[in-house]
C-alpha cells in the first residue's frame, strides 16, 4: 500500500478541484456566470477551467443574474447540469425570482417530470473587509425556500466533497461558500478518489460533555477556537458543524444536545428570523426534557451588513460564543 | 462661440477603433405590421395551409368560449381567455416541428391545445388539481408560466442548450405587451442575441395588460422597435391576421433553425374577453373600442378570404365548426367530472427524496386523514 503525502490544500484549490472532477465525470456539467471564464472568477475558482473545457461548457455570461439563472434553468429543462455563479451573495439578489418561483418548484410543478438539477454557488458571509453588498450571509432566505437544498463546507475536504454531491444532485442546490475560508488551508490529498459527502449530514468537529455549538459555515473554526479558549474556564465544549441547513440533520443535532444539555446557535446572519430560530425551536422540541437552560443563540445583530472597518463588532467572535456559554445556567448545577 | 459649442469642445471623440457593432438598418420592423389577408400576398398562401388555419381557429374560439364557460359553472377556478387571439396562438402552435419547443405563458392554454395537448391536462393549473398537469416532454410544451416574462429565459436557455448538443432545435416563447416591461424580458432577449440562440420570442400586444393600456407600458415606437437595441431582427405583423403570423413565424422559425439567431416578433391583436372572468373591463375600456376590434376578427377575417377565392365551401365551414363543438362536448363532459385527488401528493414531488423533515410532515397529513376517515364511518 503506497501512501500519498497529504499536502495543504485551500478550500478554493478543492472546489475547483471538484467542478474539474465533475465536468470530467460528466458532460453535462456545464458552468456558468460573470467572469469565470477567461478570469476564471473574482475568487479563481473556475481557474483553467475554460482553457480546458472550453467556452462552451465553461461560460463568461452577461452581467444579469436573473438571465443567468433563468438560462441555467432552461439548460437543465433540456438535459444539462448547470453549475451557476453568484459572484457575491448581494449580487444574487436579482436571481431571487427564478430561484423561488421557477428553480425551487419546477420539480413539483411537473410532479417529478421536469426536475431541475442546478448547482448555485454562493459566495457569502463577512470577514473578508468587503465594503457594502460584498458580505451578507443570505441564508435564511434560501431556506425559507421549499425545494431548495442550502449546503455549506466548513472545511477544504467538505468543500470538494459537498460540491461533488450538490452537482450530482438531481435537485437544486444553493451551495454557500464561505468566502473568508476560500484561503483556509489544510492537509488534503487531491491525488486520491475524494469521498463525495451526502446532503443532509451533520458532523461533529469535536466532541465534548458540557455544552453542543451549533454552527456552520464560516462560523465553525470560530467555534473551535472557542472550544478550545473554553478549556481554561472548565467548559468542554461539543461542535456541531451543520454542513447542510436543508435538509437539516435533526438526528445528529438532537443526540449531541441530549448528551451535553445545554446548546448555543452560532451563524453570522441575523438573530431575528435567522436559522439560529430555527434550529432553537427544533433543538427545544426533541430535547425539552434534557436541556439545563434554554437554547441560546450567538448571531450577527439585526443590522444592515456593517461597513468593513466596524464589522468585527458585528461578527459572532470567542468572546461573545463564550458569554453565551456562560450564561447557560450553570448555577443551577450546583 | 456659443454655451453650447463650448461644452462640445469638451465632448470625447470617438477613438479611431469605435464603429458600429451592428447595422440597425435590416433589424427594423416595418412601419406597418405585415398583412396577407386581403391583400395581394394572399395569392401566395397555400390553400391547404389556409384550411387549417381556419378549422384551428374556429376550434380555438370554441375552446375559449367552453374554457370561459367552465368557470361560470364552477369547474375552473379562472381562465384568462385569448378570445380574438387566436391567430396568434393557433400559428405559434403550427410553425414548430414536432422537436421544437413552446413556452406559453398563463393566458396561451390554447398554443398549447393547438400543439397537441390534450384541453383536460392544458386547464389542470386553472382547475387547480394540480400546477403543471402534463408531462412538458410529451409534447415538447414548458410548464404556463404565471410570473410574467420568467419564461423567456427558459426558452433561451433551452434552445442554447440543443444547440450546444448539436440538436436542431427551435423555442418559441410566448410573452404579452405588458411582459415586456419586465426585466427578465430583456435579459431574455440580450442573452439570446449575445449566444444567437435559436429562439423566436412571440409578443403578443393585446393592448391592455390586465386594465394598463399599451402607452402607460412603453415610449418604444412598437415593442418590435426593442428588437434592434438587442441586435436581433424585429417584425411587425397583424396579429389577426393568421396567414400573416403564421408566415411571419415560418420566417423567424427557420431564420433561427438555420443558425441565424433570434428574433422578435410584435404580433398587434386585442383581448376581446376581460382579463379573466374575475375582471371588469368595462372599468378601463369602451365597448365602441372593442367593437372595432370585433370587426376585425381572425376568424372573419380569414373566412372572407377563403370564401372569396372559393377555397372553402358552407359544408366546409359547417364541417369545421361541428369538429369545434365535439371538441367542446368532449371538453365539458370530462371537465365535469371531479379530479381524483391525493392529498399525500402534496409531499411527493418537492425533493427526489422527501427530507426527515417533510416526512415528518408528511406522516402528520396521513394521521390527520387517517382520523378524518374514521370520523366519517
Amino acid at each position: 500500500m503506497t501512501t500519498v503525502a497529504l499536502k495543504p490544500a485551500t478550500m478554493a484549490q478543492a472546489l475547483t478541484r471538484a467542478l474539474r472532477d465533475a465536468m470530467t465525470a460528466d458532460p453535462t456539467v456545464h458552468v456558468m456566470g460573470e467572469d469565470v471564464g477567461t478570469l476564471g472568477g473574482v475568487f479563481r475558482v473556475t481557474d483553467g477551467l475554460a482553457k480546458e473545457f472550453g467556452e462552451d461548457r465553461v461560460t463568461d455570461t452577461p452581467l444579469a443574474e436573473a438571465g443567468i439563472l433563468g438560462t441555467a434553468v432552461g439548460m437543465a429543462m433540456y438535459g444539462l447540469r448547470p453549475v451557476v455563479e453568484m459572484q457575491f451573495d448581494a449580487f444574487a439578489y436579482p436571481a431571487f425570482e427564478q430561484l423561488i418561483s421557477h428553480v425551487a418548484r419546477m420539480r413539483n410543478r411537473t410532479r417529478g417530470a421536469m426536475p431541475l438539477p442546478i448547482t448555485i454557488r454562493v459566495p457569502y458571509g463577512g470577514g473578508i473587509g468587503g465594503v457594502e453588498h460584498h458580505s451578507d450571509s443570505s441564508e435564511a432566505y434560501y431556506i425559507a425556500t421549499p425545494g431548495l437544498h442550502v449546503v455549506t463546507p466548513a472545511t477544504v475536504a467538505d468543500a470538494y466533497g459537498l460540491l461533488r454531491a450538490a452537482i450530482a444532485s438531481d435537485d437544486p442546490v444553493v451551495f454557500l461558500e464561505p468566502k473568508r475560508l476560500y484561503w483556509s488551508k489544510d492537509s488534503w490529498n487531491p491525488e486520491e478518489p475524494q469521498s463525495v459527502e451526502p446532503i443532509g449530514r451533520a458532523v461533529v468537529r469535536r466532541t465534548g460533555r458540557s455544552a453542543t455549538l451549533i454552527t456552520y459555515g464560516p462560523s465553525v473554526p470560530v467555534c473551535m477556537e472557542a472550544a478550545e479558549a473554553a478549556t481554561a474556564e472548565g467548559w468542554d465544549l461539543e461542535v456541531v458543524d451543520l454542513r447542510s441547513l436543508v435538509p437539516f440533520d435533526d438526528e445528529k443535532v438532537a443526540a449531541s444536545v441530549r448528551r451535553t444539555g445545554r446548546a448555543v446557535v452560532v451563524h453570522e446572519s441575523g438573530g431575528f428570523g435567522g436559522p439560529g430560530g430555527e434550529i432553537a425551536a427544533r433543538v427545544t422540541e426533541r430535547c425539552f426534557h434534557h436541556l439545563e437552560a434554554p437554547v441560546l443563540r450567538v448571531a450577527g445583530f439585526d443590522i444592515p451588513y456593517p461597513p468593513p472597518m466596524l464589522e468585527r463588532h458585528h461578527l459572532p467572535g470567542v468572546d461573545r460564543i463564550l458569554d453565551a456559554v456562560g450564561r447557560l445556567q450553570w448555577e443551577a448545577e450546583n | 462661440m456659443t454655451v453650447m459649442e463650448q461644452r462640445g469642445a469638451y465632448h470625447p471623440t470617438p477613438p479611431p477603433a469605435w464603429q458600429p457593432r451592428t447595422d440597425p438598418a435590416p433589424l427594423l420592423p416595418d412601419e406597418r405590421p405585415y398583412r396577407v389577408l386581403g391583400t395581394d400576398s394572399a395569392a401566395d398562401a397555400d390553400p391547404a395551409l389556409l384550411r387549417r388555419l381556419y378549422a384551428e381557429l374556429v376550434r380555438g374560439r370554441r375552446y375559449n368560449t367552453q374554457a370561459t364557460a367552465l368557470t361560470k359553472q364552477g369547474r375552473l377556478a379562472v381562465y384568462p381567455s385569448s378570445t380574438g387571439q387566436e391567430a396568434c396562438e393557433v400559428a405559434a402552435a403550427l410553425v414548430l416541428e414536432e422537436r421544437d419547443w413552446l413556452f406559453p405563458s398563463y393566458r396561451d392554454t390554447l398554443a398549447a391545445v393547438a400543439r397537441g395537448l390534450d384541453p383536460v391536462q392544458a386547464l389542470t393549473l386553472l382547475r387547480g388539481d394540480w400546477h403543471t398537469g402534463y408531462d412538458p416532454h410529451e409534447h415538447r410544451v414548458a410548464p404556463l408560466c404565471t410570473p410574467l416574462a420568467t419564461q423567456l429565459p427558459h426558452a433561451v436557455g433551452l434552445a442554447h442548450a440543443a444547440r450546444l448538443k448539436g440538436d436542431d432545435v427551435v423555442a418559441l416563447a410566448l410573452v404579452g405587451d405588458g411582459g415586456t416591461s419586465e426585466g427578465d424580458f430583456h435579459e431574455a432577449l440580450n442573452f439570446a442575441a449575445v449566444w444567437q440562440a435559436p429562439v423566436v420570442f412571440l409578443v403578443q400586444n393585446n393592448g391592455f395588460a390586465i386594465s394598463v393600456p399599451l402607452e402607460k407600458q412603453t415610449a418604444a415606437p412598437s415593442l418590435a422597435h426593442k428588437a434592434v437595441g438587442y441586435g436581433m431582427p424585429g417584425r411587425l405583423v397583424d396579429g389577426n391576421d393568421a396567414a400573416a403570423v403564421h408566415q411571419v413565424l415560418t420566417e423567424a422559425v427557420a431564420h433561427a433553425r438555420a443558425g441565424g439567431g433570434p428574433t422578435l416578433v410584435e404580433a398587434v391583436t386585442y383581448r376581446i374577453d376581460a382579463h379573466t372572468n374575475a375582471d371588469d373591463a368595462t372599468r378601463y375600456r369602451v365597448d365602441a373600442e372593442v367593437e372595432t376590434w370585433r370587426a376585425h376578427d381572425p376568424i372573419a377575417l380569414l373566412e372572407r378570404e377563403l370564401t372569396e377565392r372559393g377555397l372553402i365551401d358552407e359544408a366546409g365551414i359547417q364541417a369545421a365548426r361541428d369538429a369545434a363543438e365535439a371538441m367542446a362536448a368532449d371538453l365539458r363532459e370530462r371537465m365535469n367530472q371531479d379530479p381524483v385527488l391525493d392529498p399525500m401528493d402534496l409531499f411527493a414531488h418537492v425533493y427526489a427524496e422527501p427530507t426527515p423533515q417533510l416526512r415528518e410532515q408528511e406522516a402528520l397529513l396521513r394521521a390527520e386523514l387517517t382520523a378524518e376517515e374514521e370520523g366519517a364511518h
